[in-house]
């Protein structure tokens, strides 16, 4: 066995570090440390509530607006406040814009560049890999940047800014859209349709998001080939890598969404938990929510639930081995993501994937892609119904003495803001980010998370200072270390 | 031109608003002005040790760094170890990297009000030891210390903000690529006067309301922000209302007041953020080169002469009355 180090890792959010053992070129165990931490926790104990609004989204400057909304939706808990429809349309089209946009950097920017790396220099797709994605000098990056700056355009008349807006509220949305704003948006979305038809699918979105199994899937790929556009592209990149056999978490088949996009009590995508084993969907309840700090350095003893748990660090806890807590739903490790919301959303072609291979390198890619094309046709139908006039934020105070829960989706995955309000003031903040259910390090059983589970079994030849297929799960999770650490 | 991106104990949300930038988009820009990344931990291929290669040959000077650009704040915890954070694969603090590379570099560029003062990272008790690479909150010294020159001899050039605008970076950069940023052109705080030299106020959409002291009193009001909801815009300096943010946008013109993110220790200005502290009713904030008594007065005559439209459409999310339509054949 030989035991190596890894890191820095970029193209991921933040700071990550990797501890592998190999066996005969294997992994055969991983241990994920978040090398980073800057103490959001313990930062917002004290403040009033609503100051939660300005520190909340600094902890992420990739989903800052999730975090808003995590906040927001925690601090209306408290509160016992809902959004009329406006602000509940301009929420889920900043959170979708964000996600979207995400989704799009982590392809293009994060993810494709590792192929066209010259270790794949021998691949009969490399040359068209590499004018497409090669880091920084890539055509794709010259056509989504600005693809992308346009989209967020949204973001700038609904948000102010991006990142770190303040428009979002427990009330709604402190920015009411005029008639002709929300004509403007409504041209932006189509717009943005139209650049993802023409680069990213070769095809319209409802005929992506309509494809219902992955034999369906090769179907379509096979009809016109990888030249139709980027997925196609990174379809035949899987086919041939056979990117559906990497990157399973064997003993985390359970798909985690808190559910998102609210409207009038409904979400748009469910919550639950999909169990991978037995093929069922179970409810999802946030007290089955542990925080377990056993392998990081953080003071405290064992597992407990986030609205008692508390954050303080401790650099001498000998077991830890990272600044990252270990969640666990009903005791289990579970992962999160978009291919999770659209498995426990029932999307039969996630489903088919999952059923399959399970959560791998290749399907949470797809899924990732499949909902961008779910979501934009949304995003044009909420922008249609706004109601320019009608309010958008509701008035409302916060109680000298509550609790509130925001259970959202961010692009990541599941993300969890949980607030004990006393005499006025903050008493406890307690944060779950996606990424830290994806790479949660060991808990109080000694059972590795998401992430350290996916790894084992990656090739890793013993001579290779950063193996590709390490880097390939590592970022097929689009991993955010800030958030995971805050 | 060489530059090398680190990122330290921020959100990265600095680079993920650059990457916003636009007419051209940023890799283009960077390119058309002859600057080139040696390494940037969002964009770059190289991983792990290769990167790791790209530091140490610029410490060494086999690489000449032109500017290093350090985003997000210096955790100097616990107890000056620098171990809150780490660079993943070294073993060795992020704050020894950065004073590493500052020795060689012929400029460095804090991107970022955390790079730059320290930040909301440094919020509430400082949990991490939290600071600026020349500051600390306001007091000059933070991680490289106040007498710190760049091999250019400049101070650390602060492109404070939280994040800051992709056009703040961008022109730093390009300024530097061109013909160099001189002395002068950096403020008190060691902010590019380009954008430093202004005020939020400037420009705001909601100076008509300024004017008559028509005040917002609730999220979503249409209404001027400094006498009830805590905007700094009349003493923050950025040109944030007159370069648009995202195409189209603004804090103030998203609905919220300005927090004053380019200022050191925006982070804990002393009161709840979306409050105005007042004296005896006045706000303890005034404008920038206004003295109180002259807005006390000024304040109280603009209040009795606000039109209805005006007072009306403060309180409102919309405007609910509507400029009249009146010939008076005097134009
Ligand atoms: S809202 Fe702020 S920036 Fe705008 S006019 Fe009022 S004081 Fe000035
Ligand atoms: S308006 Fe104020 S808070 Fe907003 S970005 Fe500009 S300086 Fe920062």
């Amino acid at each position: 066995m030989s035991r190596r180090v890894l890191g820095p890792f970029n193209r991921v959010e933040g700071d990550l570090e990797l501890s592998l053992d190999t066996d005969d070129g294997v992994v055969s165990a991983a241990r994920v440390n978040s090398p980073l931490y800057r103490g959001f926790e313990q930062i917002l104990e004290g403040k009033v509530p609503a100051d939660a609004l300005v520190i909340v989204p600094r902890i992420c400057g990739i989903c800052s607006v999730s975090q808003s909304v995590a906040a927001a939706t925690a601090l209306a808990d408290a509160m016992g406040v809902t959004p009329p429809p406006n602000g509940a349309r301009a929420t889920n089209l900043m959170l979708a814009t964000e996600n979207l946009a995400d989704h799009l950097t982590h392809f293009y920017l994060f993810f494709m560049p590792d192929f066209a790396r010259d270790a794949y220099a021998g691949a009969p797709w490399f040359a068209s890999a590499e004018a497409r994605f090669k880091a920084i000098r890539g055509a794709a990056a010259a056509d989504v940047l600005p693809a992308r700056a346009q989209f967020m355009h949204l973001l700038g008349t609904l948000a102010g800014k991006w990142p770190h807006t303040l428009s979002v509220q427990p009330g709604g949305s402190a920015r009411a859209v005029s008639a002709t704003e929300r004509v403007r948006m409504v041209s932006l979305i189509r717009h943005f349709r139209a650049w993802l038809e023409r680069h990213l699918f070769g095809d319209a979105l409802e005929a992506i998001s309509g494809i219902g199994s992955e034999a369906a899937l090769w179907e379509w790929f096979d009809a016109k080939g990888p030249e139709r556009g980027d997925f196609a592209r990174f379809l035949g990149i899987a086919r041939n890598l056979r990117l559906d056999r990497l990157g399973r978490c064997e003993g985390g088949e359970r798909y985690l969404s808190h559910g998102n996009y609210v409207f009038e009590g409904e979400r748009l995508f469910a919550r639950g938990v999909w169990d991978g084993v037995s093929a069922s969907l179970l409810d999802f309840a946030h007290e089955d929510v542990t925080e377990d700090v056993s392998h990081a350095w953080m003071a405290g003893e064992g597992a407990c639930h986030p609205l008692s748990g508390f954050t303080q660090p401790d650099i001498a806890r000998e077991s830890g081995y990272s600044w990252c807590k270990a969640p666990r739903w009903r005791g289990e490790v579970v992962q999160c993501g978009a291919l999770s919301r659209q498995v426990v959303d029932a999307h039969p072609l996630a489903r088919d994937l999952v059923a399959a291979g399970g959560g791998n390198v290749f399907s949470r890619v797809v899924g990732r892609l499949l909902e961008i094309a779910r979501v934009v046709p949304e995003m044009e139908r909420w922008a249609l119904a706004i109601e320019p006039g009608e309010r958008f934020c509701t008035e409302a105070g916060v109680p000298d003495s509550a609790q509130g829960v925001g259970l959202i989706e961010a692009a990541r995955g599941a993300l969890g803001h949980w607030v004990v309000i006393r005499k006025g003031r903050i008493q406890r903040y307690q944060i779950i980010a996606p990424t830290t259910w994806n790479f949660s390090p060991r808990d109080e059983r000694g059972t590795p998370g998401a992430l350290e589970q996916a790894l084992v079994g990656t090739p890793a030849c013993e001579s290779d200072e950063m193996p590709l297929a390490v880097q390939h799960v590592v970022r097929s999770f689009d991993p955010c270390m800030v958030c995971t650490v805050h | 031109m060489n530059v090398l991106w680190l990122q330290s104990g921020g959100c990265g949300g600095c680079t993920m608003s650059l990457l916003c930038a636009e007419s051209p988009d940023v890799l283009a820009t960077l390119e058309g002005g002859g600057v080139s990344l040696l390494w940037h931990p969002s964009l770059s291929e190289a991983s792990g040790r290769e990167a790791v290669a790209i530091l140490e040959s610029c410490i060494a000077g086999t690489t000449p760094l032109d500017v290093l650009c350090v985003e997000g704040a210096l955790l100097r915890g616990p107890h000056g170890s620098g171990r809150f954070h780490v660079l993943a694969g070294t073993g060795q603090a992020m704050i020894d990297w950065v004073r590493a590379l500052a020795a060689r570099a012929r400029h460095t560029v804090a991107v970022g009000t955390c790079a730059a003062f320290g930040g909301v990272t440094a919020a509430a008790y400082n949990p991490t030891d939290a600071c600026g690479l020349q500051y600390d909150g306001n007091a000059a010294g933070g991680l490289l210390g106040a007498g710190y020159r760049s091999a250019s001899g400049l101070p650390v050039i602060n492109v404070a903000g939280c994040p800051t605008h992709p056009g703040w970076v961008l022109e730093t950069l390009l300024a530097l690529a061109l013909d160099g940023i001189a002395a002068a052109d950096l403020d008190a705080l060691g902010r590019p006067r380009f954008y430093a030299d202004q005020l939020v106020h400037h420009g705001c959409s909601r100076n008509e309301f300024y004017e008559f002291k028509a005040s917002a009193e609730k999220a979503s009001d249409l209404g001027c922000m400094m006498e009830h909801m805590g905007c700094k815009g009349t003493q923050a300096h950025a040109d944030c209302n007159v370069r648009p943010w995202n195409g189209a946008g603004s804090c103030t013109s998203g609905g919220y007041p300005c927090i004053s993110c380019t200022e050191p220790g925006f982070e804990e200005p002393g009161h709840p953020f979306f409050e105005t502290p007042k004296v005896g009713g006045i706000p303890i904030g005034l404008p920038t080169d206004m003295p109180k008594a002259w807005f006390v007065a000024l304040a109280a005559l603009s209040k009795s002469a606000t039109p209805k439209r005006v007072r009306t459409n403060a309180t409102a999310d919309h405007p609910v009355v509507t400029p009249v339509i009146r010939k008076t054949g005097l134009k």
